[in-house]
């Protein structure tokens, strides 16, 4: 093993997205508080998804959720591929790291910048409306497991895309609409029959609607089948990431 | 028992769709030596160096770095090689120190290889430069950071891709004295060159590549000795409609000098002489020598020399 290899890799990661945390960081904060203003003062008063809550503090957790989601993913996508366009991926595959200790660090690093934008994002908009937490212990469960598997999405995506283009096709064709069909701004309850069934095979509205549970202690369906699915999801993209780490396909020719 | 080799390299071969990069090549680099691999372009010379750090996968056969398998041992194979990447790679993200302790980190190094960094910096001329981003480096210091970043876990084989092609004369020479240091101080180098005056200036052994199959392994001189021909030196411009078999033997021609290709075998030699004075061209005008390094390879590759008696090296 080398653990120290793997820290390093993890620590760069960090270090990379935090030299540019205005793009980073910063960005997707701001562009994510638009949301919030312009769908919660329209919808504020006309929308009401769960009895007692208001659609501010229904729609925050989902914000930040979308955040982080797609900051993890960027994370891990972005580096992987611009390293492989630039040519300095041959220092990181020179080094005696195994696809594991690589899929870790990648990862770690993914979430790390996944929790820093949407604790940023959290932060900003409990000071433009009140946040209730119902459990904090759910809520970190469920930013871990998002931030997670869109890390993983991200470095499979990272791998296999030869172009920018490729990575926004990803982006845009898979990312978004898993994310915006998820229940962000509404509840799939209020769907009708046949969407709401097309949504419970959308991974992503389960750890959404997981993390909004532990935001307000309400929720489309049961926590409990949010963090299976989400475990189960987050396990399958591990070794699914692994494998084609260590097949070396599209890395080492 | 043999003793382990800096490199072996057994029955390597490398398939891609279209092309046959490397065909069942084997041989062995010892320790503590300084070794040219040549070959023109595409000739499998990187495809085979990537192999030797894991940037490739072969298709089929084995190699070793100081007797660990690349595959099955990466992790002690490539803590033992250092591998100077032919392009001029980076990370924009990064200062040069930042990148050095990164790539040291890799290794599984901290904070006790910095004297180590330092030392690197200070012996590649970057002291100056280490808090600079990589990106704002002129190519010249680049290559050097790539020097620098491949020495991080101080490997004992070293493999220089091309690491002259493309800079100026003063660095060139700084590089081949620090690769002459590293030597000195007991690193195996393997040396791949466009510049065959460097390879025949600086190598102990030299294998040739050309289209994937190793076409000589050897000694320099004794790749020079073995070679079928010397070179007849003619101080006149002979005629071009000359028989075809003299025609064949031509290497170049200039102005006002011929050179030729003469058996070096006793018996056949004095026959081709013979047949020479034959047709009017007299033995005695004709000066042999033995081939250069790089008239041997250009023979052995069948490379068009495009040369006219120029005596320096020429990219090939």
């Amino acid at each position: 093993m080398n653990p120290y290899g793997c820290w390093t890799l993890f620590r760069k990661e960090v270090w990379r997205f935090l030299k540019v945390s205005v793009q980073t960081v910063l960005a997707p904060a701001v562009s994510t508080l638009l949301y919030l203003l312009v769908f919660g003062v329209v919808f504020e008063e006309a929308v009401v998804v769960y009895e007692g809550h208001s659609y501010s503090s229904f729609l925050i957790p989902g914000l930040v959720m979308m955040t982080l989601a797609q900051n993890a993913f960027a994370n891990s996508s972005s580096s992987i591929l611009q390293s492989k366009m630039n040519g300095n991926i041959v220092f990181l595959l020179l080094a005696p790291l195994s696809a594991l200790e690589v899929y870790l660090a990648f990862l770690g690093a993914a979430i790390a910048r996944g929790l820093v934008t949407g604790g940023a994002v959290l932060l900003i908009a409990s000071l433009i409306t009140p946040v209730t937490l119902h459990s904090a212990l759910l809520v970190l469960l469920f930013a871990l497991l998002s931030s997670g598997v869109m890390g993983a999405l991200g470095i499979i995506a990272g791998i296999w895309s030869e172009k920018y283009d490729h990575l926004s096709a990803f982006q845009n064709f898979i990312i978004l609409p898993l994310t915006f069909l998820s229940g962000v701004f509404y509840s799939i309850q209020d769907l009708p029959p046949f969407w709401r069934a097309v949504s419970s095979w959308n991974p992503v509205f389960y750890l959404i609607d997981g993390f909004r549970f532990g935001f307000l202690g309400v929720s489309d369906v049961s926590f409990g089948a949010s963090v299976v699915v989400a475990t189960l999801f987050l396990l399958l993209l591990t070794l699914l990431s692994i494998a084609i780490l260590r097949s070396g396909y599209k890395l080492r020719g | 028992m043999e003793s382990v080799a800096a490199l072996g390299l057994n029955r390597v071969e490398k398939r891609y769709p279209t092309t046959h990069a490397l065909k069942e090549v084997s041989f062995r680099v010892e320790r503590g030596e300084f070794f040219g691999l040549l070959g023109p372009n595409g000739a499998g010379k990187s495809t085979l160096i990537n192999i030797m750090g894991g940037l490739v996968r072969a298709t089929a056969g084995q190699i070793q770095v100081m007797g660990h398998d690349v595959v099955s041992e990466f992790r002690q194979s490539r803590s033992q090689i250092g591998i100077v990447p032919q392009e001029l790679v980076y990370d924009p993200f990064f200062t040069v120190w930042e990148m050095l302790t990164i790539q040291s980190g890799y290794f599984g190094l901290g904070r006790e290889n910095h004297h180590w960094l330092e030392e690197l910096l200070e012996i590649l001329n970057l002291t100056e430069k280490r808090n600079e981003n990589l990106q704002r480096l002129s190519g010249g210091m680049k290559r050097r950071v790539l020097i620098a970043q491949a020495l991080v876990h101080r490997p004992p084989v070293v493999v220089l891709d091309e690491p002259t092609a493309g800079v100026d004369v003063e660095l060139r020479r700084a590089l081949w004295a620090f690769a002459h240091r590293l030597h000195q101080e007991g690193h195996t180098i393997v040396l791949t060159t466009h510049y065959l005056e460097e390879a025949e200036s600086m190598c102990d052994r030299i294998a040739i590549l050309n289209q994937g199959e190793l076409v000589a392994l050897n000694d320099q001189q004794d790749l020079i000795a073995q070679y079928e021909h010397l070179i007849g030196v003619i101080e006149h411009r002979l005629e071009e409609r000359l028989p075809t078999w003299v025609e064949a033997a031509v290497v170049t021609r200039s102005r006002n000098r011929t050179q030729i290709h003469v058996p070096r075998e006793p018996q056949q030699q004095q026959q081709f002489l013979q047949q020479l004075s034959a047709i009017g061209i007299d033995g005695g005008q004709i000066q042999l020598r033995e081939p250069t390094l790089e008239e041997v390879f250009l023979s052995l590759t069948g490379s068009q020399s495009g040369s006219n008696g120029r005596s320096e090296a020429i990219p090939v």
